[in-house]
């Protein structure tokens, strides 16, 4: 594709190769929906998790009866007036370093002015151009490589009510209700530069971010619950331009697979429409999660008018360098540090290193018992990785609420190392560790699980084995190792996995295969 | 004298010396309503009831040995902007109508924490916008000086109320000159404070930027009481700031001599009628008599003024006033059959002709493409013209003006020509704007002997200075004393004559002579629905 230098829709048409066009650039009469990208940008807002809201006193908390936490303040009563939360601010400067932001010295909050019901004041307290952080960035793991994402900007702002419609759509109601325990809860929104070149990316970039806030413990970011949302911006262009397409604003984003469904949907469709040698409207679009596609919303000819303006009965916020400082003392080591280090420091491979950093508390857990155990990290890494991932996710436990110390999972693991039980034991005992956080020492004494040590009697069980199942027994004397794997299994059958298996292995083969 | 006669620093004493009963006091206070207030109309709601209550609370205090605080037993009445907790809050506007707080605004607090009862709520300019009260959603009040003649505005009921000792105090609010004018325009003392001295918290926004409570008051000393009651840092209003208290009662000595008072250049213009300029001007020499060194300055920016102001205000106001919706109190447009027709329905039928115009302006300017031509130039002119006080005040202890450039008008004078009516404000918009204090205080009368107010603006958090000043010329003259002659009223409601009641001290034009007034026609209860 030949380098465009105009902006806007109009190398729409060229993008797609119209005849005279392709004959003067000589690349064929028909443009390939392959041979364009998609450029996005995700708008994100997350709720912080304050105690009370942004600017009042109420408690700010998910699944309350509804107007049950509301004040005058909250619900825009005549006279009251904004009072700024400390902690959401602190929240906002934390996030704002931890992105690599430069936090404003002079930050304010303005007025976004529209209505509707679920917006008491009619207006949002927000901030427009001074906002709390600006240019920063997120490194994001993407097939392997890094990939640098710019944060514009972040700042904060207040969550709106929620209109509850009589049956479930606005048209095909009578009456909504309003409830207004979620206004005025504390969101961070954070912007993102253009910078990603794939559904994938935006799917790693917006995991990276959640990872990054949950270590803040600045917000849980539960997209099921709201308490992370996501707007992506998305245009198409030929491959090798640097000329920004119309940007489509995608809505109801309400998983990151939607986020990542919704923009490859939508990466095709505009593709196509270009291919077709098409223009793309400039709109907003919902992602309909039932039909997999998305669906106008509304026309975007022009930007909204917020009539945006400084908040008068706030005063400007000056964040003085000593307290930026302050926050910046209190950051722990985030994700993407600690991934490198856990390949160094305990030679994990990048797999492991990434999947065990994303949430602080895995790692912590799995630093906890690498320290308590002093053995192969890789083995906890397997086993946390492995069975305690298997039984969080079959139990829809969290990692905080698991029952297995990191020091109970340690010794299990010496356990296993001098003997006491077989790996396969190891299974069982755990499984009933995390049933019932007992001690693994407990479950195997109480359950009997301890490795048969006596040779004699191992011995005469293998001898059992060989006379119950001659068949198989001629077969591996006759060579076909594989059968030998059977007869393991039973003796481990009948020693209800006390056996060794290697000694059982040993034992069979001095019986059946010569020399 | 009268109980409902006396200044509140006055009733105080006699309550606190056992004299009078609070009770008796709210009572004469309530007579004193029924008697006159169907002629005035300065109140949209009385709290009779409530303030009885009180009242006997009060005295059951006193009869325990408790000692009076500084407000004990006074009878005050409250704009009806501001919150009350229990009593119908609309800034005289239908779309409120029916609006209880559930909560008080934090003068409201302060008042009663410092024994104060409040008895009412006064009628004002639907949301503060006008100056004359013509644009409440109910009635328009009347000047007690004159009950043809509009009290001022947008504080037009609480001035009126204090004129008319309907309340022995009252509090308005000042956002382009609401204290002052209408203070001016009934013969009252009228305060604006500097801006964030007074909390704003239950005051319902007009432009939040120059929006500031004040008192209104008979004399100077209660002006001061009331201050220090009402002032200091509020933490539910950002904006109101921390400072240490101030007794302003302290600083009130009857002495200006060596004292530096500005006379802005620009205040004495065109415009001015020659009765208002005459009352001012004899009020410059009594002070120059008093010791005082006039010094000629000039305020530049002043030109810019009321544009300025009529960018900023009803910008902030398009936008402070998009809560009323009819989503979640006060009027909702009955039968719409979706949210948005209720909601532009609710804002059509509740709303009057002036406020729609403001929001209409305000909306305007703030509109992208606009926002930097209009709202943004008025911020920086505004800034212009808080250097030209700075710079003025660097030189002198405070300035003088005249409150307003006419006496009080005729009704429905300048109902039709809202840029007349704009300039009934010209001299007071810029203490707003510059965030800096003023007061008005009576200095004559002028035209049809209506009162004539003196303006004393000073530096930021320098009420003192401007009460020091107010109060020297208060104790040597008598305009304060002049009273409204109301009342007497018969049985087929009020049939009242107005007159100067006080010979006035050193008026420029000579209306010294008392009585004789000319009498006005009486005043029916429904005629001005």
């Amino acid at each position: 594709m030949p380098e465009r230098a105009k902006v806007g829709t109009a190398w729409a048409a060229e993008a797609a190769g119209r005849p005279g066009r392709a004959q003067d650039g000589g690349t064929g009469a028909v443009a390939c929906a392959s041979e364009f990208e998609p450029v996005i940008g995700l708008e994100v807002h997350v709720e912080l998790s304050t105690k009370s809201k942004l600017f009042c006193g109420c408690q700010a908390a998910f699944n309350a009866p509804p107007n049950s936490h509301t004040c005058p303040v909250c619900l825009g009563l005549p006279g009251v007036l904004p009072v700024l939360n400390r902690k959401a601010v602190e929240f906002g400067i934390k996030t704002a370093l931890a992105l690599n932001c430069e936090v404003a010295s002079f930050s304010k909050f303005d007025r976004k002015n529209y209505f509707y019901p679920d917006l008491p004041k009619n207006y949002q307290i927000s901030q427009y151009d001074l906002p709390l952080g600006t240019s920063g960035h997120v490194d994001v793991s993407v097939d392997g490589g890094m990939r640098r994402v710019s944060i514009k900007r972040v700042h904060l702002e207040e969550d709106a009510g929620k209109s509850v419609h009589e049956s479930g759509t606005i048209t095909g109601s009578s009456f909504s209700l309003e409830d207004y325990n979620r206004t005025g809860v504390p969101l961070l929104e954070i912007v993102s530069e253009p910078d990603l070149r794939s559904p994938e990316e935006a799917y790693a970039y917006l995991s990276m971010l959640r990872s990054i806030l949950r270590y803040l413990d600045v917000s849980d970011c539960k997209m099921e619950e709201g308490s992370l949302r996501c707007d992506a911006n998305i245009s198409v262009r030929p491959k090798g331009s640097s000329v920004l397409g119309t940007p489509i604003e995608l809505k109801n984003l309400n998983s990151f697979r939607a986020v990542e469904k919704a923009l490859a949907y939508e990466s095709r469709r505009q593709a196509e429409i270009l291919a077709r040698g098409e223009r793309i409207t400039r709109e907003t679009r919902h992602w309909d999660e039932s039909r997999q596609v998305t669906v106008p919303m509304r026309r975007k000819e022009e930007a909204d008018d917020y009539r945006y303006f400084p908040e008068p009965d706030l005063v400007p916020l000056e964040i003085e360098e000593a307290w930026v400082n302050e926050v910046r003392s209190t950051l722990p080591e985030l994700p993407g540090v600690r991934h490198e280090r856990f390949i160094r420091e305990y030679g994990l491979p990048a797999y492991d290193a990434a999947i065990l950093t994303e949430s602080k508390d895995l790692a912590d857990y799995f630093e906890a018992a690498v320290a308590a155990y002093g053995g192969d990290a890789k083995a906890v890494s397997n086993w946390v990785m492995g069975e305690l991932a298997r039984l969080m996710n079959a139990t829809g436990t969290d990692i905080r609420d698991v029952r297995v110390a990191p020091a109970a999972l340690a010794a299990m693991l010496k356990m296993i190392d001098d003997g006491t039980i077989s790996g396969k034991i190891a299974k069982t005992v755990f499984e009933e560790m995390f049933a019932t956080g007992k001690e693994p020492s407990q479950v195997v004494a109480e359950k009997g699980l301890v490795q048969i040590a006596d040779e004699g009697e191992l011995a005469r069980i293998v001898d059992e084995v060989i006379a119950e199942n001659r068949d198989v027994a001629d077969e591996v004397r006759a060579g076909k190792d594989r059968a030998l794997g059977f007869l393991v299994g039973q003796v481990m059958k009948k020693t209800r996995g006390r056996a060794n298996p290697q000694a059982v292995n040993r034992l069979l083969r001095e019986r059946l295969v010569p020399g | 004298m009268r109980l409902y006669e006396l200044t509140a620093h006055e009733l105080k004493e006699k309550i606190e010396r056992r004299e009078v009963r609070v009770e008796e006091a709210v009572r004469a206070l309530l007579d004193r309503i029924a008697e006159v207030d169907e002629a005035v109309r300065a109140y949209v709601t009385l709290a009779r009831e409530q303030a009885l209550a009180k009242a006997r609370a009060a005295d059951e205090r006193l009869a325990r040995g408790e000692p009076a605080r500084p407000l004990e037993g006074v009878p005050v009445a409250i704009k009806d902007n501001m919150c009350t907790r229990g009593i119908e809050t609309t800034c005289s506007s239908k779309i409120l109508k029916g609006f209880v707080p559930p909560y008080d605004a934090t003068v409201v607090e302060l008042l009663e924490r410092a024994g104060a009862i409040i008895i009412g709520k006064t009628n004002m300019d639907e949301f503060a916008m006008g100056s004359s009260t013509e644009n409440s959603g109910f009635f328009p009040t009347r000047n007690p000086w004159d009950l043809e003649r509009v009290p001022g505005g947008s504080s037009g009921g609480s001035a009126a109320a204090v004129a008319a000792d309907e309340a022995v105090a009252a509090l308005g609010s000042d956002t382009g000159g609401s204290v002052r004018q209408p203070a001016a325009l009934c013969g009252v003392v009228g305060l604006k404070p500097t801006y964030g001295l007074v909390s704003r918290y239950g005051l319902i926004a007009f432009a939040s930027s120059l929006d500031q409570i004040g008192p209104i008051t008979k004399d100077v000393r209660d002006c001061a009481l009331v201050l220090g009651v009402i002032a200091g840092h509020d933490p539910r209003d950002s904006t109101s700031v921390p400072r240490k208290r101030c007794d302003y009662l302290k600083g009130l000595v009857p002495d200006v001599r060596g004292m530096r008072i500005g006379v802005p250049k620009e205040y004495f213009g065109e415009g001015m009628a020659p009765g208002v300029r005459a009352a001012v001007g004899a009020a410059l020499k009594t002070l120059q008599d008093m010791g005082a060194i006039l010094a000629d300055v000039s305020l530049p920016h002043s030109e810019y003024a009321l544009a300025t102001y009529y960018i900023v205000a009803p910008a902030e106001a398009s936008s402070n006033l998009a809560r009323y919706d009819g989503v979640r109190y006060g009027h909702r447009a009955p039968g719409c059959p979706d949210s948005v027709t209720m909601m532009t329905q609710t804002r059509s039928e509740g709303f009057g002709a002036e406020v729609k115009r403001r929001i209409m302006l305000g909306t305007y300017t703030l509109s992208a493409g606009y926002y930097e031509a209009y709202y943004l130039k008025a911020l920086k002119v505004r800034t212009l013209i808080t250097r030209d006080f700075d710079r003025a005040l660097e030189k002198c202890d405070c300035l003088v003006s005249p409150t307003s450039p006419t006496v009080a008008f005729r009704f429905g004078e300048k109902m039709n020509d809202p840029l007349a009516m704009y300039l009934s404000d010209i001299y007071t918009v810029t203490a707003n704007l510059a965030g800096i204090p003023a007061v008005s205080i009576p200095c004559g009368f002028g035209e049809d002997r209506m009162p004539v107010g003196l303006q004393i603006l000073g530096r930021h958090y320098d009420e003192a200075t401007v009460l020091r000043v107010a109060y020297a010329f208060e104790q040597a003259t008598d305009f304060h004393k002049a009273k409204p002659v109301l009342g007497g009223a018969g049985a087929d409601g009020a049939v009242v004559g107005v007159a100067p009641a006080c010979g006035a001290a050193a008026t420029g034009d000579g209306s010294g002579e008392a009585g004789g007034g000319p009498t006005r026609k009486p005043a029916g209860g429904e005629a001005d629905a």
